[in-house]
């Protein structure tokens, strides 16, 4: 199988500091990946690269076996990769229906009437239909990031990342962006990469689970294995601080 | 002493001759929208040329607005209208005015929409960039448009500098409101006191509602608890 994702050798650094070192990687078409580890372990730099947010110090970076640059970054990531974000980054001064609208309008050249159609079809999914008109900061953290997956959908990307989505979220909100992720993710076509710390949703949802350590991929396997036998001790010791 | 500045003839030859100074508060509304408008494409275009990430429009747009804050806007004009025509540059004086007041003015609105852009979170651009916008897309569609709200307070304070500092055109024959008004003062009846009081009463008219808004409206802004570009410098200065 075609894998969509691929990270050769990637290397990124800020400044003098060394986040990712010789990162290898492969997606395939599909699968949802789950990436675990303590924080600063390069886990978000490594989904950042996927889209190009950051650029890697070296090493390559494949979508759908293209090689990405910063001249078709863009391009590329407008037809193939959408993002969730921690903190929602939905856009303030447009309605939840703009927001849903604005990429397709403007990048895809949707007609304003189909991509409001479409638009609905994603916020029924989420449960919002009702808040179309609402705009973002009237909503609750759970809401927006709901919406914010709503967006995703709306560019029809086969590949959806999702940086710590719940991460932001108040402890009652957790469940429903989890619920609407947990649905996506049963669609077959889509490939979902997660950074999360929500252990018992990464072990319904996975195909493969990752563990990052000091930039590195330390373990990786299904997750069955991976929470019940893991081999490094590094895995071990986080896994029996986290799962308590 | 007093009745001698502001005796009744006096304050009745200036009303008699209202239509001149309704001229002249005509052109200098006139050279103030002109210049503006000048100024705001200057400023939105090096406001964002500062906030580039790359060095050279950042250096471009810095030597830009240090010069023209840093110099007197009445040498400017001077230069433009007396120096420049010697290189075969020969531009009326109201055209003049409001070129150089237009510039000198961008240099301050670039620094307010460049404040601005600082003060919106770098997330906004980062949802941007994930669905595929451009630098420019991301601008025009979702950046600056959220700035508007917060950079409405110090753009209006700067409108209101604007409008006074037209009245450097008196000092190259521009036909405006200060110049018409000093002339007519000085034009063998000495009716300064009556001259400048309308004139400064004109200009008040035009500012006083505008500066008025401006603190109105950035006192709600505070009052929501949105940070103004005036705290983003100060966070600036305070880091470096």
């Amino acid at each position: 199988m075609l894998d969509v994702i691929k990270l050769v050798k990637v290397n990124k650094s800020f400044g003098g500091l060394h986040v990712l070192k010789d990162v290898d990687l492969e997606v395939a078409e599909g699968e949802k990946l789950v990436i675990i580890g303590p924080s600063g372990s390069g886990k978000s730099t490594t989904v950042r690269c996927m889209n190009f947010l950051e650029e890697p110090t070296s090493g390559e970076v494949y979508i759908n076996g293209e090689l990405l640059t910063h001249k078709n970054k863009t391009q590329i990531v407008r037809s193939s990769i959408a993002m969730v974000f921690q903190q929602f980054n939905l856009y303030p001064h447009k309605t939840v229906l703009e927001n849903l609208t604005l990429a397709p309008i403007k990048l895809q050249k949707v007609p304003k009437a189909e991509a409001e159609e479409r638009a609905f079809k994603y916020l029924d999914i989420v449960g919002l239909r009702e808040k179309a008109n609402s705009y973002p900061t009237t909503l609750s953290g759970g809401q927006q990031q709901r919406v914010a997956i709503a967006r995703a959908l709306c560019s029809r990307a086969k590949i959806i990342l999702f940086d710590e989505p719940t991460s932001a979220l108040d402890p009652e909100t957790v469940q429903e962006v989890l619920d609407v992720m947990i649905r996506l993710a049963s669609e077959k076509n889509i490939t979902m990469v997660i950074v999360t710390h929500e252990m018992g949703f990464a072990r319904q949802v996975a195909d493969r689970v990752i563990f990052m350590d000091d930039g590195r991929i330390i373990e990786q396997g299904p997750p069955e294995h991976f929470f019940t036998n893991p081999t490094e001790e590094r895995t071990k010791a986080f896994l029996s601080k986290i799962l308590r | 002493m007093i009745e001698q500045i502001f005796t009744p003839w006096r304050w009745q030859n200036l009303f008699t001759e209202w239509p001149l100074l309704l001229r002249a508060f005509l052109t200098t509304l006139e050279a103030a929208v002109l210049a503006l408008l000048l100024a705001l494409i200057l400023g939105v275009i090096f406001g964002l040329m500062s906030s580039s990430h790359h060095r050279l429009p950042r250096a471009v747009a810095r030597v830009y607005v240090e010069f023209f804050q840093n110099t007197p806007l009445m040498i400017q004009l001077f230069f433009v209208f007396f120096a420049l025509p010697y290189a075969g540059i020969n531009l009326p004086s109201f055209t003049c005015g409001v070129l150089c007041v237009g510039v000198y003015t961008g240099a301050y609105i670039s620094e307010v929409v460049r404040a601005g852009i600082g003060s919106i979170p770098r997330g906004q651009f980062e949802a941007a960039y994930s669905q595929g916008f451009t630098y420019l897309q991301t601008m025009t569609l979702i950046i600056l448009p959220q700035t508007v709200k917060i950079i409405l307070p110090p753009l209006v304070n700067q409108c209101v500098n604007l409008i006074k500092n037209t009245s450097v055109l008196a000092m190259i024959a521009g036909g405006d409101l200060m110049y018409v008004a000093n002339n007519w003062a000085t034009n063998g009846n000495a009716s300064y006191g009556p001259a400048y009081l309308i004139c400064g009463v004109l200009y008040f008219c035009l500012c006083f509602p505008l500066s008025t808004w401006a603190r109105r409206y950035e006192e709600k802004l505070k009052r929501q608890d949105i940070r103004t570009p005036e705290e983003v410098l100060e966070t600036e200065a305070m880091a470096s």
